[in-house]
């Protein structure tokens, strides 16, 4: 039983050293806002140099067209925090695949694994994009994002129990969460990346006709209009799937597909507004800032789905009881 | 713009016309706009919303009348407007149905339209293709037909769908691409109202019922034995499968460990079935995650607890009661409460009792069960004496005792195997032992097939809809001094990063000979 715990504790303990590597990562890509403000860099997408050929579709920008020999300052800064980011994900899952063997089963049992395994999945989906897009301007977002769900689980939901109740054994348990976790990695970087479109479409508004908007490190409004829509297309038949898959879960385990439980309620909920985001966007004077929005509240309802319902409603997702 | 691009434009908001045909019409025509479709989702969210606050009639109605009672002032008020039924509620209903209607209403054109795409050529190239917004030229060193005909090769390589033509501009071949987009979107749409239909039509022929089976006893399924039974409309209860079955034996597990410790780890039943009465029965086992189908019936494993197996004599010690009574649990930990009625002891006698499968005794709080696994188990019982109060015609639970015409004659605390003898020669109580029993969920679904059959569709719908890209693309060639003068352009619906590109590839194909094929502009 000794050893046994001991493999918990000792996750435990690479789960604060990946907490310590996403932190530094934070202060890295802070680091690199502050240093491109400082110099006024005319940087806006990709320096050229940097431009890989395979799946980038994106024309370098023309404002960073000038050679640049050295990496400035905030670009260095924020390569570091890619980096690290790269590292923490490898310790976490290391953390992970920890806790798995040693509760002998996948390891989402529980809500403190759960979150482990959603932080993992929010790292994983924010590193495949950088394969495709320069993601370093969402570098700290989505380290605080990462940094939040770990302190939570690890203070407020850190659990010792290995075994499931029995109405978790099920290998829906795996089919079923691991769509749940992926879709909540990307519904919250596109949240992300709808943050970021909110402020850029703000500023292009607050800019006087005719003048050029402010120089920002972020993407243009229209690039991060599209990015969001882009996650979204993968997300959302992919959420459609979970709730499905969720719903032929329920039904070899309570004996219903659909019992309006909180838990499903809000799946529902959220699969309707994130329809709705998509109807948004091609629908006249909804498209833009008002699809934006949506999405945003889509967002809000996952993350309601997320805690609100499992640790203050009573249901049958509350993992107590049968 | 060409209707590739305008086919999605919702309909500009005229005011309604004068007369009432003008007025229909107009009517129709906002009920099935993309923007209302928008707006009765954002309702429909929103209307999802009380119910997963407030207790629910069909989850939990004791919670309900708790609720009511608690808050006399706006508890009657939210239960006129159906807040504790949400999800059959009218004004619920009311959404989803226009939503289904304004579904119906946009599908049925496009359909239409889509099936009149499918089997139309490719539009012809319009005049001038340089005031598309995805357009190219180049030049050319091979003849104008011959820069139309090495289009059509690339095109037909891609499996697009081609139409050449020539005007006084020259040449020219048009081509489309990603009719799947349309088809999927479509199926998508159509399998939500074909999901639509397979819940309905589940809950208008389905049915589904709960029973309690103690240890070693058996159920038949008819409707007297159910302990709840509900069905829809067109369900009668005569339309029963006939099958039966016996509890030979129930297992639980709990953790045992410190964390988690008393939570559930593993049940299983062991049943012997018959599917009809005269068939040869068979062994077989039902768990959580397992139910059992039997005659396009499934039995599900939903609850569980304990029986204490319970003897009552009377004054003159005969023995007027001997059955295994299925105690209700109360908490995690399986602190279980029951009732015993015994009509033929004269007096009637009562008796409430408190099942503790581990057995404790808080000074404030009286006898309680600190793990769910029989580690010590006691029955702790207040017997009254008296009327039960079966005559009085009203419909009493099995699980409360009504002591309005009874008196208590004492109480006491068993352990298995120890008897009670009553006050004032009233007789006595043994506590034999107990047993286990289960809580099973019988249930038919008719149109659960419909409904998976449904989503699968909607998914596959889905995909194409969001991942086909619905591309046009038109190349003219225009004879130059040598050569030719080659412009490429494209329109895709939505946003299409890659068009601009393809056009520029397609262009440079036609344009250049083999050997330079694949050189950029
Ligand atoms: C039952 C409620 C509905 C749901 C859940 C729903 C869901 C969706 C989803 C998820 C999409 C995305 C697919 C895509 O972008 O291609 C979509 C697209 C679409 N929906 Fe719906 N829809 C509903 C009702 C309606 C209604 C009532 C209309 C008619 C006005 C409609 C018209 C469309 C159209 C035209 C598209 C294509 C948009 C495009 O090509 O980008 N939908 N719908």
């Amino acid at each position: 039983m000794t050893e046994t715990m001991g493999l918990a504790e000792l996750s435990l303990l690479v789960v604060y050293i990946a907490m310590a590597i996403i932190t530094m990562a934070m202060v890295a890509f802070a680091v690199s806002y502050a240093g491109s403000r400082a110099k006024k860099l005319v940087v806006r997408d990709r320096v050229p140099a940097l431009v890989g050929s395979a799946g980038d579709s994106e024309p370098p920008a023309v404002s960073a067209v000038e050679p640049v020999t050295e990496l400035p300052k905030g670009r260095r800064a924020s390569n570091v925090g890619m980096s690290l980011t790269w590292l923490a994900f490898a310790v976490l899952l290391v953390a992970v695949v920890m806790r798995g063997i040693w509760a002998g089963r996948v390891p989402w049992g529980n809500m403190y694994e759960f979150s482990l395994t959603s932080a993992l999945g929010v790292l994983a989906v924010f590193l495949i994009f950088s394969f495709f897009r320069d993601v370093r301007w969402l570098g700290i977002y989505v380290t605080t994002v990462v940094l939040l769900t770990l302190g939570l689980a690890v203070k407020v939901l850190y659990t010792e129990a290995a075994q499931l109740v029995p109405a978790l054994k099920s290998y829906w348990l795996i089919i079923h969460v691991s769509a749940a976790v992926i879709c909540g990695g990307a519904f919250t970087i596109a949240a992300g990346v709808t943050l970021a479109y909110l402020l850029q479409e703000r500023r292009l508004r607050r800019t006087p006709e005719g003048q050029e908007p402010p120089v920002s490190r972020l993407p243009s409004a229209q690039r991060l209009e599209l990015l969001n829509y882009k996650i979204l297309t993968f997300a959302f038949p992919l959420w459609t799937f979970a709730v499905v898959s969720g719903a032929i879960w329920a039904e070899s385990a309570w004996g219903r597909y659909w019992g309006w439980d909180p838990k499903e309620t809000w799946a529902f909920i959220t699969w309707v507004i994130y329809a709705a985001f998509l109807h948004a966007r091609t629908t006249a004077g909804w498209r833009g800032r008002r699809a934006a929005w949506i999405s945003l509240v889509g967002f809000l309802a996952f993350l309601i789905n997320y805690f609100g319902v499992n640790l203050f409603v009573q249901g049958l997702h509350s993992y107590k009881g049968f | 713009m060409s209707d590739l691009a305008s086919d999605l434009s919702t309909q500009p908001a005229a005011p309604p016309p004068l007369g009432t045909k003008g007025f229909f019409r107009w009517a129709w025509r906002q009920l099935t706009s993309m923007r209302t479709a928008l707006i009765l989702l954002v309702f429909l969210a929103i209307a999802s919303i009380p119910g997963s606050i407030l207790p629910q009639q069909g989850i939990d109605p004791v919670r309900v009348n708790e609720w009511i009672a608690n808050n006399p002032t706006s508890g009657p008020i939210l239960k006129r407007f159906g807040f504790f039924d949400v999800y059959a509620s009218p004004w619920f209903a009311a959404i989803y149905l226009l939503l289904f209607i304004s579904l119906i209403g946009c599908i049925l054109p496009r359909s239409f339209m889509h099936a009149r795409a499918l089997r139309a050529k490719p539009p012809v190239a319009p005049r001038n293709l340089t005031r598309l917004s995805s357009s190219t030229e180049v030049s050319s060193e091979l003849g104008s037909d011959a820069v139309i005909d090495r289009a059509e090769r690339v095109f037909r390589a891609k499996r697009w769908r081609v139409r050449r033509g020539q005007d006084e501009g020259g040449p020219w071949i048009a081509a489309e691409k990603g009719y799947w987009r349309e088809t999927g979107n479509l199926v998508f749409h159509i399998a939500l109202i074909v999901l639509l239909i397979g819940v309905g039509y589940g809950s208008l022929w389905g049915w589904k019922g709960n029973v309690i089976v103690v240890s070693g006893k058996g159920f038949s399924d008819t409707l007297t034995q159910y302990d709840v039974w509900g069905g829809g409309r067109m369900v009668s209860p005569s339309d029963l499968p006939p099958f039966s079955f016996t509890l030979n034996e129930f297992t639980a597990e709990f953790e045992r460990g410190e964390a988690q410790r008393g939570a559930p780890r593993f049940f299983e039943g062991k049943l012997t079935v018959r599917d009809t009465p005269g068939a040869v029965p068979y062994d077989t086992t039902i768990g959580v995650n397992e139910p059992l189908s039997v005659d396009g019936v499934k039995v599900f494993l939903v609850g569980h607890g304990y029986a204490p197996h319970i003897i009552v004599r009377d004054t003159t010690g005969a023995v007027v009661f001997d059955d295994t009574v299925p105690f209700l649990p109360q908490d995690g930990s399986f602190t279980s409460t029951g009732v015993v009625k015994v009509p033929d002891a004269t007096p009637q006698i009562g008796i409430q009792g408190l099942f503790l499968p581990t057995a404790a005794l808080d000074e404030i709080l009286g006898p309680y069960s600190t793990f769910p696994a029989p580690d010590d188990p006691g029955l702790f019982m207040s017997a009254w004496v008296g009327d039960l109060g079966l005559n009085t015609g009203a419909t009493q639970s099995v699980y409360r005792l009504d002591t309005a015409q009874m008196t208590l004659t004492g109480r006491e605390a068993l352990r298995p195997g120890e008897t009670w003898t009553l006050p004032d020669g009233m007789g006595s109580v043994e506590f034999v032992d107990f047993t286990r029993w289960a809580s099973f969920q019988i249930a038919h679904d008719p149109g659960q097939g419909i409904a998976l059959i449904a989503v699968t569709f909607a998914i596959v719908g889905l995909l194409l809809s969001l991942f086909v890209k619905r591309r046009r693309m038109w190349v003219r060639a225009r004879p130059a001094e040598t050569g030719s003068t080659v412009v490429a352009a494209g329109l895709a619906r939505g946003d299409d990063e890659r068009l601009e590109s393809l056009v520029n590839d397609v262009a440079t194909a036609a344009a250049s000979d083999s050997a330079q094929n694949g050189r950029r502009k």
